[in-house]
């Protein structure tokens, strides 16, 4: 058995591959959860039916996938223009930070638009830790992946410094946290008795726009070419460097976006986890979502739905976490393994001897 | 040849799809089979056993703060046997994730849950307001409601008997401790630890580095190594994980354990741990719901109730040690002993506290500072 590349990539594979591997992955699974003495449909159920069983389970879920949504969005852009990005996290900090710092600023007076600023502020904050990025990349060709990645634990340590330094709630017992933001900041929510908010809209906004951009203007053209062929990219007088500002710009403001919607959403005030790597979970979204805006969103409530469904598995059916994350790990291999498909055939060696 | 491909292709597809459907289906089908169960089941005459869901920040694992928190939850099952139900989700980021899970707990049936980080404060507080016939319990935080209360250990209390043993053993005289986050516990332990070597031994001086981590063993360990260079020979953290006393064990130096019975770990260099056992708070928490008198306000215990001890003591320690370590433990018990007793003088010669003055618990939740024997400076804010 080996692999042949097709001549071009199939249709029907495109659409079957995550059928394929959904089928892998619940084989898989029903050994996984006999072999550990427990039900398999109850296994397979707190996975697949238990996290979008209800409204309210829907609306965690959304809420949980936005922010994943926005950073992968701005990751997307950039891998497919050959900018690689490793740093959403940073991005996010930064956002949550600003539009935290504006939220700090508000009183319980304040009237709603300072949501609007927090979030401008959110997607400034981000823009300019991406820029710094490109910056060092467009004057000193530093190497985008290790400063974009660096850049990571800086806006860390940054975010740290603020929460037990400056920003810490003076009645707070000297915990590195900031105070709660005043009720005016909160992100409106979209259904009441949910913490479903106005974010979830703003990421599929998002996603059209980028949709938009990508495939549908000339900048976006011109940064699908630099990505697939620099030399042609270059020979049709693209610039590169428009390319490496634009699309680093784009990633760090709307993962700046997604920081500030944490912020003065479901979590209401800064403290040192602000993110639990969603910029990295990001990368991971946005290459299962094959890098299309659609593609994105499906992935990223895909993700949300197996990390729930992880907390589900050890709340209902006592699975010990490391184990949650097998079966979360069996879906994103065989999700990329069947990807496989789509570009290659699988030419069987018995096949091979008979074509020859 | 790529026709008879692409047939074989869509023939394979159409089987996976097949499948898959049939397989989802069923899954479906499944779903009312567990309820009928478990309606058949409830007229049994026993009383349903009263759910308790427990939320922990880390991996279980094999040592440190959550690995205690599930012997407790472990040892609450052994007592009640039947009576109770534990449920575990752990690994649990602080911060939106935490309202998640709260809510699901109480939304599953648990009557009772405890969140066992201070990170998770504000989730807590946000669900208890909403679920007003559940009880909630949060480890190390500040905030109560009428239906959410807070319980703590004095950590400080084994601080200061692994500082005993720490400056009884010290041949450089010079202490080395692996600090998490520069919250007063923390820097209250380092203290305690460091006046507990003082007793003994006055001309010990503790260093100190943070790590800003609560669980990074890699980094705990480069903390450690750190100290070793710059002549500490015992060891001590407030982390979680056994990395120190790994790195002390290499090295032919001595540490400690912390939160749970680390001596596996490193059997020469183990000198003792400083442990916390919540088993007497998580049985009395019990004892309250199933005796319908649980009430909000908040908890801050040690030796005395059974929740602070320093065990494993190694042979390695002298006698008068040995008895010292003894006689605190009988004065904590009795309430004749206290840590916080002046004279104590801030690392800047300031007095803190005057002769015989006893710190009362606001004095020890408001410590920023180093006492006078500690080098480098408290971090940013502290």
């Amino acid at each position: 058995m080996r692999l042949e590349a097709r001549p071009q990539p199939s249709v029907a594979m495109s659409i079957a591959s995550p059928v394929i591997a959904v089928a892998i992955t619940v084989v898989l699974g029903t050994l996984l959860f006999a072999l550990l003495g427990k039900d398999p449909v109850r296994g397979l159920m707190v996975f697949f039916y238990e996290p979008i069983r209800s409204g309210y389970a829907l609306s965690e879920l959304a809420v949980k996938a936005t922010p994943l949504i926005l950073c992968a969005l701005g990751l997307a852009v950039c891998y497919r223009s050959n900018i690689w990005n490793i740093g959403a996290e940073g991005q996010l900090l930064l956002g949550a930070i600003a539009g935290g710092g504006v939220a700090l600023l508000a009183t319980t007076a304040t009237g709603g638009w300072i949501v609007v600023a927090i979030l401008a502020a959110g997607a400034v904050g981000g823009m300019a830790w991406a820029g710094i990025t490109a910056l060092l990349r467009d004057r000193f060709n530093a190497n985008e992946i290790l400063v974009s990645l660096m850049l990571v634990y800086v806006a860390e340590m940054f975010l740290s410094y603020l929460v037990y330094g400056p920003w810490k709630d003076p009645k707070g017992f000297n915990f590195p946290q900031t105070q709660m933001f005043p009720a005016s900041t909160q992100v409106p929510l979209l259904v009441t008795g949910t913490r479903l908010h106005l974010g979830f809209l703003i990421a599929l906004a998002a996603v059209a726009a980028v949709w938009i951009f990508m495939f549908r203007t000339m900048a976006g053209f011109q940064l699908l070419v630099g990505g697939l062929a620099p030399l042609a990219a270059r020979y049709a007088g693209f610039s590169s460097r428009k390319a490496l500002w634009t699309t680093l710009l784009l990633s760090g403001g709307v993962a700046g976006i997604a920081g500030a919607l944490e912020a003065a959403g479901p979590l209401g005030q800064l403290t040192p986890h602000v993110s639990p790597g969603y910029g990295f979970t990001a990368i991971i979204v946005a290459f299962v979502g094959r890098l299309h805006p659609c593609g994105i969103v499906l992935a990223a409530l895909l993700l949300s739905m197996f990390i729930i469904g992880g907390e589900f598995a050890q709340s209902r059916l006592g699975l010990p976490r490391s184990l949650t994350g097998v079966f979360q790990g069996l879906l994103l291999f065989s999700l990329l393994a069947c990807d496989t498909l789509i570009h290659f055939r699988i030419i069987w060696a018995r096949r091979l001897a008979w074509n020859r | 040849m790529i026709d008879l491909n692409k047939r074989w292709w869509l023939r394979a597809i159409a089987c996976a799809a097949v499948a898959s459907v049939a397989l989802v289906a069923g899954c479906g089908k499944e779903e009312p089979k567990p309820a009928a169960k478990a309606a058949e089941a409830a007229p049994a005459p026993k009383p349903d056993p009263l759910k308790i869901g427990f939320m922990y920040v880390g991996p279980v694992g094999d040592a440190g703060w959550t690995f205690a928190h599930d012997n407790a939850r472990k040892a609450l099952e052994a007592e009640f046997g039947d009576k109770v139900k534990t449920t575990i989700v752990e690994s649990v980021p602080e911060g939106p994730d935490a309202e998640r899970v709260i809510r699901d707990l109480a939304d599953q049936g648990h009557k009772l849950i405890f969140a066992t980080s201070f990170g998770y404060m504000e989730q807590m507080l946000k669900v208890a307001e909403t679920k007003k016939e559940i009880r909630f319990e949060h480890a190390t935080g500040y905030k109560s409601s009428e239906n959410m209360r807070t319980y703590d250990s004095r950590t400080y209390e084994g601080a200061y008997m692994a500082g005993v043993i720490a400056g009884a053993m010290t041949k450089t005289n010079t202490l080395g401790v692996v600090a998490s986050i520069p919250i007063p516990e923390v820097i209250r332990n380092i203290n305690s630890f460091t006046l507990g070597a003082q007793s003994v031994n006055p001309k010990v001086k503790t260093k100190v580095v943070w790590v800003n981590k609560w669980f990074d063993p890699p980094k705990e360990s480069e903390g450690a190594q750190s100290l070793l260079n710059q002549g500490a020979d015992v060891l001590f953290q407030n982390t979680d994980s056994s990395a120190v006393l790994q790195t002390a064990e290499k090295a032919g130096k001595f540490a400690f354990g912390w939160d749970s019975d680390m001596s596996k770990f490193g059997p020469t260099a183990h000198l003792a741990s400083a442990v916390i056992n919540w088993a007497p708070y998580y049985k009395k928490a019990t004892k309250d719901m199933l005796d319908n008198t649980w009430q909000t306000g908040g908890v801050w215990w040690g030796h005395k109730e059974g929740v602070i001890d320093l065990v494993a003591v190694s042979d390695k320690i002298p006698e008068a040690t040995r008895k010292r370590i003894d006689e605190i433990k009988a004065g904590l018990k009795e309430g004749t002993f206290t840590v916080w007793k002046g004279p104590i003088k801030g690392q800047d010669g300031k007095k803190r506290l005057a002769k015989d003055q006893v710190a009362d618990d606001k004095f020890m939740h408001d410590i920023k500072w180093y006492v006078q024997g500690v080098e480098g400076k408290v971090p940013a804010g502290g």
